[in-house]
């Protein structure tokens, strides 16, 4: 028990600031908080799995959260049936000379010694299937964009309940996974972290501009929810006797039953959106759960001991007989699907799919900083880093318009500084940010929980 | 006649404006490249950098223009580029004393530095925004145009106009100038050569009595001069907006590894490959092919290999293509 102390402490800090938050702003906005430190919790996991377990950099993750994004709409989002009719049938041959692609590319590359002929061979099946899907694809595209552009004017999805997009999802992840591990994988440390933040660009160009496949940046919204909708609460009688007996104490307070009812209304209100984000909040703590055992035993297991000897040198694994190439991507698809199941489930709790919002900054560093600063190696390190980071991304912007208003009291409120730090308090975040992840780097390198290892 | 059409609406339409971008790119290349091959690397915080001291520039530009300053036909920017290098300089250099010397001295890692730069670069983007917020903002004042489309039709009679920003022109000219000055300085001067043995081998350099802490000093002051001229000429050309500093970082690294990291010459070629690339793989054709091919052939469609929208990938799969073929770089840099 004693060895998690530390563990245990900081989560009750965490949980604790979270209450604060609750009691002081709101209750829906410490919930909201506490939802996306769970998402960001699921992404670190998958960063700390690459990181952590094998010493692999992967800077792409901002497009594997893109891409189980997309998997949550074409699970989710209701078929479009005019769409498919006018230019499905062309978008399924689309696919298949991909994949015959593909194939034939894997036979060229075994088959054919390499040489310049095999080069000329691949570099002509590109050119050939490239051309052959640009006159397929080109009108069909048109067509499918042309139905009813502002509400549709995409293939659609599934219509299937979308909580099997976070299976999919990290299913999608899972193959870019291969596909980078299998290019990028053998590159130096730096420049593996490069090419994965280039590639992950090159992913969410498609996906911005593929209209037909997720309408782009036109965005698709109202995706349907695993929970309740607040609508629906606020007419059912159920809720509304649950929160008449949950507040009961402060109802009996108010006299005028007109008023009491006034009252009553604006309470159903806020407790709907409350418990919505209550459902949400356990489904992403079930997930959390299930990945962190599954983690913690991976961890601990001779596998996990492989991946610490293979990360802590390459060279001596490699000559005790484990296959380091095999084990790196093994790895790489393992942290990448994590954090595709991560992508899903942010688009099944906002209900839409932008695109645009998808930025470097916000999807793959800030991940980092949630690694380096909860302690790389350390599961419960992850998990924290992802809470501590979030909260502080979400509040240092208040935190900053409080020091701000501390400091220049003796100003004038027109005074010229004054307002402009005023108004650019939004950007502290990212100083508040770069601040923290340099001192913990200096001052604390393995993070706030280190990695521990438990000998047996 | 159409054949001299074609070739001017290739001039126009992709060689003057991938000579330009080629230069923005090849300075900030150039910067990525000194730091890997000196400090050993990759500097996340580039393309920030490279709007921090080109937000200084942009406010001197307003503070001269509100003093009633300038340059007459040139912009007034050109005036300010040597006090926002001072600034830049020292801003690198308290970076360097306060965040990177510390692991430098440790003998961290290059993956450890390169997370360190990822914080500077939070730093750095936060310090720009506070200052002067994210906003677009153009300071280019001045004459706009060298030629005009429409002069240019007036005077030779050609169907397709030749039109040059004066932007474009200072920026080709003054990166030429840089450049030479800058290898001149590499092949030619002590220092110069000291930092080039410094990059090839850090031990026999020390051995050799060269100052580590000079040659790192030195660096930094070229950094600052590329990233300052670098940032205020695509800003001069474009426009000043933090954000798309920040991705120019992509297109910059992409430059620095076609060309052979760790090679500055190469870093050089490799800012116009990649424009080049950019540019030739996302143009339509269309108008090209009517003037070269009889009307019979003329083509329907838009003869482009990909929309624009997907400008940014191309360079990445250029890069992505190098990586796996030749991973030194076109240029033989360091092997990856």
């Amino acid at each position: 028990m004693r060895q998690y102390a530390n563990v245990i402490s900081a989560y009750i800090i965490m949980l604790f600031l979270i209450v604060l938050v609750g009691v002081f702003q709101s209750w829906n906005v410490a919930l909201t908080i506490l939802n996306f430190c769970l998402i960001s919790a699921v992404m670190t996991m998958g960063a700390n799995i690459q990181w952590g377990y094998a010493g692999l950099i992967n800077f792409g993750i901002m497009g594997y959260t893109a891409l189980g994004g997309l998997a949550a709409v074409l699970v989710s989002a209701a078929p479009v049936k005019e769409a498919w009719a006018a230019g499905g049938f062309e978008m399924i041959i689309c696919l298949g000379i991909i994949v015959t692609m593909v194939f034939s590319i894997r036979y060229t590359l075994k088959k054919i010694d390499k040489s310049k002929k095999q080069n000329y061979i691949i570099a002509t099946i590109i050119i050939v299937g490239l051309i052959l899907l640009r006159v397929i694809s080109g009108p069909a595209t048109e067509h499918i964009e042309a139905i009813n552009p502002a509400k549709t004017g995409f293939l659609g999805g599934l219509g299937m309940p979308i909580l099997f997009s976070w299976i999919v999802g990290g299913l999608f992840a899972a193959g870019l996974a291969y596909i980078v591990g299998k290019v990028a994988l053998g590159l130096r440390a730096d420049y593996l972290a490069i090419a994965t933040l280039l590639i992950s660009e090159i992913v969410i160009a498609v996906i911005k501009h593929e209209d037909w496949l997720s309408r782009g940046v036109k965005n698709v919204i109202g995706l349907k929810r695993p929970v309740p909708y607040e609508l629906d609460l606020q007419n059912s009688t159920w809720f509304i006797n649950l929160v008449e007996k949950f507040y009961s104490r402060k109802l009996e307070l108010i006299q005028s039953l007109s008023e009491k009812q006034v009252v009553l209304n604006q309470l159903v209100i806020d407790a709907s959106s409350v418990y919505v984000k209550l459902c949400l909040a356990g489904l992403f703590l079930l997930v959390v759960i299930i990945l962190l055992i599954i983690t913690q035993k991976a961890l601990y297991s001779p596998w996990g001991r492989m991946m610490r000897a293979i990360r802590d040198n390459e060279e001596a694994a490699n000559a005790m007989g484990k296959n380091v190439v095999k084990e790196h991507l093994l790895i790489f698809i393992l942290g990448s699907a994590v954090v595709g199941i991560a992508g899903a489930m942010m688009v099944t709790h906002d209900g839409l799919f932008t695109p645009g919002s998808y930025r470097p900054m916000r999807y793959t560093f800030l991940i980092w900083v949630m690694v380096i600063v909860g302690g790389s190696g350390n599961n419960f390190g992850a998990i924290l880093g992802g809470f501590a980071v979030w909260f502080l991304w979400i509040e240092s912007a208040p935190m900053a318009l409080f020091l701000i208003n501390f400091f220049t009291e003796n100003l004038s409120d027109t005074n010229a500084i004054k307002v402009h730090l005023i108004n650019s308090v939004p950007y502290f975040r990212f100083l508040t940010m770069g601040i923290g992840l340099l001192l913990i780097m200096r001052y604390k390198p393995r993070g706030i929980l280190p990695e521990k290892i438990i000998k047996q | 006649m159409d054949f001299i059409n074609a070739i001017l609406l290739l001039l126009n339409y992709i060689i003057v404006p991938a000579l330009t971008y080629g230069s923005q790119l090849a300075l900030g290349a150039i910067f990525v490249t000194l730091i890997y091959g000196i400090l050993r690397f990759a500097n996340f915080a580039t393309g920030d950098m490279m709007s921090f001291g080109t937000m200084f520039s942009v406010l001197l530009t307003f503070y001269f223009q509100s003093l009633g300053i300038n340059l007459g036909f040139l912009p007034t920017a050109l005036i300010t580029i040597p006090f926002a290098i001072v600034m830049m300089i020292l801003y690198m250099l308290l970076v360097d004393k306060f965040v990177f010397s510390y692991y430098r001295i440790k003998k961290s890692p290059p993956v450890q530095l390169a997370m360190v730069s990822i914080g500077v670069m939070f730093v750095t983007q936060a310090l720009v925004r506070i200052v002067i917020g994210p906003f677009d903002r153009r300071f280019l004042d001045g004459k706009k145009f060298i030629l005009k489309a429409t002069e240019f039709k007036e005077i030779t009679g050609f169907n397709e106009g030749l039109t040059i920003k004066s932007t474009q022109m200072i920026t080709i000219i003054i990166t030429l100038v840089v450049v030479s000055i800058l290898f001149w300085f590499l092949n030619k001067t002590k220092t110069g050569k000291s930092m080039r043995a410094y990059s090839d081998n850090e031990d026999l350099a020390l051995l050799s009595g060269i100052d580590p802490n000079r040659v790192v000093m030195i660096t930094w002051i070229i950094a600052g001069v590329l990233a300052t001229i670098g940032g205020v000429l695509y800003g001069l050309d474009k426009s000043f907006k933090p954000f798309v500093y920040f991705n120019n970082m992509l297109p910059i690294f992409a430059a620095a590894i076609v060309g052979g990291i760790g090679n500055p010459f190469g870093a050089f070629l490799g800012g116009y490959v990649i424009a080049f690339a950019e540019i030739l793989i996302t143009y339509a054709y269309k108008k090209f092919f009517i003037y070269l091919l009889p009307e019979a052939l003329e083509p329907d469609s838009l003869m482009q290999l990909l929309s624009t929208d997907y400008k940014f990938a191309v360079s990445f799969s250029i890069l992505v293509i190098v990586l796996l073929f030749r991973p030194t770089g076109i240029f033989k840099g360091r092997v990856l």
